[in-house]
């Protein structure tokens, strides 16, 4: 009988020893709701390089997982948001950003679209004015006003 | 004329359309232009695959035109680029370094032994961090560095014969000049 009761011991005292160490796993997160705050902020606006079209919040790519620890220690070690932004920058260039920046090399991206509706604008306004003058341009003359007449009261 | 300029303007600008989409079949959109090239590469130190206890310091690489072959045993690409990298072992014509990233040592080692070392050194970076600090998000990757420690060309994926001969070849005569 006291030996089942120390083998019952023992099998709890393995369960909640296992239990404590799944606690320790997710303890990181809690430790700090700022910084994994600011954590998930940054990673939604920056990009996974393996799987182009998903933000670093999103992936599950090993290299994601890097990065987001990287950014986390980073953050830790108390840099701003866009140290770390330019630390990645500076490796993966502006390509891991979702929202990249205007210079140079960017400039058509960014006023491209403008451009294009400025265009079209102008297009439409040209046609436009045309078809007005086109229908201006052609008033009946006398003979067909005449004909009209004879026409309609047939 | 009005005639003509309404068939030729749409003609035109579906002609620029094409010009771009053909274009496009021949850009690869995984691989994005590296900001390290013309960078000094990061400095870092790290254990040596296979040599207990010492350390591969990249600061010590100054002076000569080095190779930095990213490769990992659990990487694909990296087996059908590792026989480019044995001729050009061979040819002794550059230092071909290996960085080991995120393997074990076991797996490592045992890939070398099979397949042939390239490497003179591989140091190994099992958490990835120093993948980070040169900007690898895909292995294999290659980075060539010159004398004074600057980045001079980034391969993205593995390299090929042609890859080889056209501009790794031609860039490291220029470099060892």
């Amino acid at each position: 009988m006291k030996k089942l009761l120390i083998l019952l011991l023992l099998a709890l005292n393995i369960f909640f020893s296992t239990n404590l160490a799944f606690a320790g796993e997710a303890k990181p997160l809690a430790e700090d709701p700022v910084l994994e705050a600011r954590l998930k902020a940054m990673s939604q606006e920056l990009r996974c390089l393996v799987c182009q079209n998903t933000t670093l919040a999103d992936s599950s790519a090993p290299l994601a997982e890097d990065l987001r620890k990287e950014i986390r220690e980073q953050l830790r070690a108390g840099k701003t948001d866009k140290e770390v932004i330019d630390y990645l920058v500076a490796r993966y260039g502006d390509f891991v950003r979702y929202r990249p920046p205007l210079k140079a090399s960017t400039v058509l991206l960014w006023l491209g679209p403008f451009a294009l509706l400025l265009i079209g604008g102008f297009g439409l306004f040209l046609q436009l004015r045309r078809r007005q003058t086109m229908a201006g341009d052609a008033p009946l003359t006398e003979e067909e006003v005449r004909k009209v007449r004879e026409l309609l009261n047939k | 004329m009005n005639r003509m300029a309404k068939f030729l303007i749409p003609l035109a600008l579906f002609l620029i359309a094409v010009g771009f989409l053909f274009k496009g079949l021949f850009l690869d959109p995984h691989e994005v232009p590296s900001p390290l090239v013309g960078k000094p590469a990061p400095v870092f130190q790290a254990p040596i695959l296979g040599e207990v206890g010492k350390t591969f310091n990249s600061a010590d690489m100054k002076g000569q035109v080095w190779l930095l072959n990213v490769w990992a045993s659990w990487c694909g690409a990296c087996r059908d680029e590792h026989p480019v990298l044995m001729d050009m072992a061979k040819t002794g014509q550059i230092a071909t370094y290996g960085l080991d990233y995120k393997d074990t040592d076991a797996e490592a080692q045992a890939v070398l032994a099979a397949n042939g070392n390239p490497y003179k050194k591989v140091a190994t970076d099992a958490d990835g961090k120093i993948g980070i600090n040169y900007g690898v998000y895909g292995v294999p990757e290659t980075y060539i560095i010159d004398k004074a420690g600057v980045i001079r060309y980034k391969q993205i994926g593995p390299i090929t014969d042609e890859i080889l001969f056209t501009k790794i070849v031609p860039l490291l005569k220029e470099l060892q000049r």
